[in-house]
């Protein structure tokens, strides 16, 4: 099975400066747009203006909503998407399957139930945070345990795990949603797990931001070893690499992305599914340079998306939807090549 | 080298029992036996993949796995592959630094495949992949080199040139290699010492010449088994011959004897 040839279109190299320019480009652009435009240059300015003392030329109102609004999102979503976007390229190398992402292993599942918990609570965004957080831990740690409990724990009894435990929390949300009051907290919950970058501001980029740094360099350590575990667990402990202990380190690392990512903006899907398997497309498969160009793809994706969230219509659309809408019909032609025959 | 002593494998029964043997640096072994008889499992065994239910395996010195198969989750350049041999010295965390890559790429060289080093291994023929595999286990600094039916799957050019990187190996690094094969010609052609596994507790165990005969191999494979010799430009050729058309011939009969 060839998803695509070891050469993308573009060298990785050239990739990596294509994508380090295109990111910041990318940033600035998406705080300008929204349904109130924002000149480039003011955009410029007002950024400019934060490092050194510049006499205004734009307005009052620009600057409120660039740096309180916009920046501290667009930032977030630009984490958001490189984080998943990474977790996602984890889990397809550690376990050889091509349509791995996240929520394969229940993480995801676990922190939105955590979170509904706390909207159900009524507390507020620092209990939804927390307890989003041990949700995705909880689970990881549930899963761990089921695929442990028969002995050796391969790849099958892992997934295995992450499908019965997604089913056990998916069944709490809905018993949530059941009991939620039906005027406020409901219309909270389902707009919450439909995924949203709406909430941004400062006290969530920086827990995005410390959960997802830290995920994501504990992954960038150990990545040549996920490039050995992508030949599978045989080869991998053949080789002699010890192979429970990084998978666990990994397993950690995805999670801790995950539940804070569910935690700061709701479930957003299709990321960690879609954007490994672009980068493979574009610039081949060569594990170097293959986090890096990966967290660029993921983070400049995101914010575009976001950007549109905001901007389409009057009324904010649902993230999770759009990537969705944006992820599905990759994820079909994705499903295409599979079932062409080798070669093809 | 290798020492391996009262091995014995368990499934649900038995599969091998008592096995004794012990191979030297720069010494070829083959394994010869039927589908289904444990070659693999020995191979694994001595790999350290699996711990054996009885006695031991002792080896002064790394071991390197070669599989007849790989297959990867994704594409990856050979050079990629090859650099994966390096993982005992990377260790768990970090990356293969210029050194690695030095030696993968001199591993690459040695086996003449450099040119292969930046295609995809999913876009390499049958015989070049196997050479990078062997690239790979070189590259891994191993003592002893494994290999499970190298050359099961090639054709006859490709066969020659397996059978001579192993020899080469053996002789001019040293290198202690055991290999499992349906082929007895192979084993007659490199091995100095062949292991047949006629059955769990029932073993032939010595020099290939000795070893691999007429009666020994009928025996293994319940088929009338010739061995040969010609003399081609001076050089001795050992071979052995099925008789394939005595399976008809006792069925036709109904005689089931070997």
């Amino acid at each position: 099975m060839s998803l695509s040839g070891g050469r993308g279109l573009l060298a990785p190299r050239h990739g990596l400066w294509l994508l380090g320019l295109g990111l910041p480009l990318g940033l600035l652009l998406a705080l300008g747009v929204g349904r109130f435009e924002i000149p480039l240059r003011n955009t410029l300015g007002i950024l400019l203006s934060q490092l050194i003392p510049l006499e205004p030329w734009w307005s009052d109102i620009e600057e409120r909503l660039v740096t309180w609004g916009r920046l501290p999102r667009v930032l977030l979503a630009a984490l958001i998407g490189a984080g998943l976007a990474v977790a996602g390229a984890a889990l397809q190398g550690l376990f050889r399957n091509p349509l791995a992402d996240p929520q394969l292993i229940g993480v995801s599942a676990g922190a939105a139930c955590g979170g509904v918990l706390a909207i159900l609570l009524d507390g507020s965004g620092t209990l939804l945070v927390v307890l989003a957080l041990i949700g995705g831990l909880g689970a990881l740690y549930f899963v761990r345990w089921l695929a442990g409990s028969g002995g050796g724990e391969s790849v099958l009894t892992l997934i295995l795990a992450g499908v019965v435990v997604s089913a056990v929390f998916g069944a709490l949300v809905a018993l949530a949603k059941f009991v939620a009051d039906p005027q406020n907290q409901l219309p909270t919950i389902v707009f919450w797990l439909m995924g949203s970058l709406a909430g941004a501001d400062y006290p969530r980029l920086l827990l995005g931001a410390v959960a997802t740094s830290i995920g994501l360099f504990m992954l960038w350590l150990i990545r040549f070893q996920l490039h050995v575990m992508s030949l599978g667990e045989d080869d991998a402990r053949a080789l002699g690499l010890p192979v429970t202990r990084v998978r666990t380190l990994a397993l950690i690392a995805v999670a801790l992305i995950t539940a804070a990512s569910v935690a700061v903006c709701g479930v957003i899907g299709w990321v960690g599914l879609v954007i490994p398997h672009l980068t493979r497309l574009l610039f081949g498969a060569h594990f170097a340079a293959f986090i890096p160009l990966t967290a660029l793809l993921g983070a400049l994706y995101l914010v575009g998306v976001d950007t549109l969230a905001r901007s389409l219509s009057d009324a904010e659309i649902p993230l999770g939807a759009l990537t969705a809408l944006v992820g599905a019909p990759m994820f079909a032609y994705l499903l295409r090549r599979l079932r062409r025959p080798e070669g093809a | 080298m290798l020492k391996v002593s009262g091995l014995g494998i368990r499934y649900a029964d038995w599969i091998l029992r008592g096995l004794d043997f012990t191979l030297g640096a720069g010494e070829v072994m083959a394994i010869l036996g039927p589908n289904g008889r444990g070659k693999s499992s020995l191979m694994r065994a001595i790999a350290g993949l699996t711990r054996p239910d009885e006695g031991r395996v002792e080896c002064a010195g790394d071991i390197a796995y070669v599989p007849q198969f790989i297959t990867p989750g994704f594409d990856m350049s050979a050079l990629d592959l090859v650099l994966t041999g390096r993982s005992r010295q990377v260790g768990w965390m970090g990356s293969p630094g210029a050194r690695d890559r030095e030696i993968a790429r001199d591993c690459l060289r040695r086996l003449d495949i450099e040119r292969f080093a930046q295609r995809g291994i999913n876009h390499l023929s049958g015989g070049e992949r196997q050479l990078v595999l062997i690239a790979r286990a070189l590259a891994s600094g191993c003592h002893l080199m494994l290999l499970d039916e190298p050359a099961s799957a090639l054709d006859f050019h490709n066969q020659a040139i397996i059978l001579d990187v192993m020899r080469e190996l053996a002789q001019s690094d040293g290198m202690t290699v055991v290999f499992t094969t349906h082929a007895p010609q192979h084993a007659l052609e490199i091995a100095n010492r062949t292991l047949l596994l006629h059955d769990a507790r029932d073993f032939a165990y010595g020099p290939t010449p000795e070893t691999v005969t007429s009666a020994q191999l009928s025996r293994l494979y319940h088929l009338p088994i010739r061995r040969l010799s010609l003399d081609e430009d001076g050089h001795r050729i050992e071979t052995a011959i099925p008789l394939y058309h005595a399976i008809a011939r006792r069925a036709a009969t109904g005689d089931t004897r070997a």
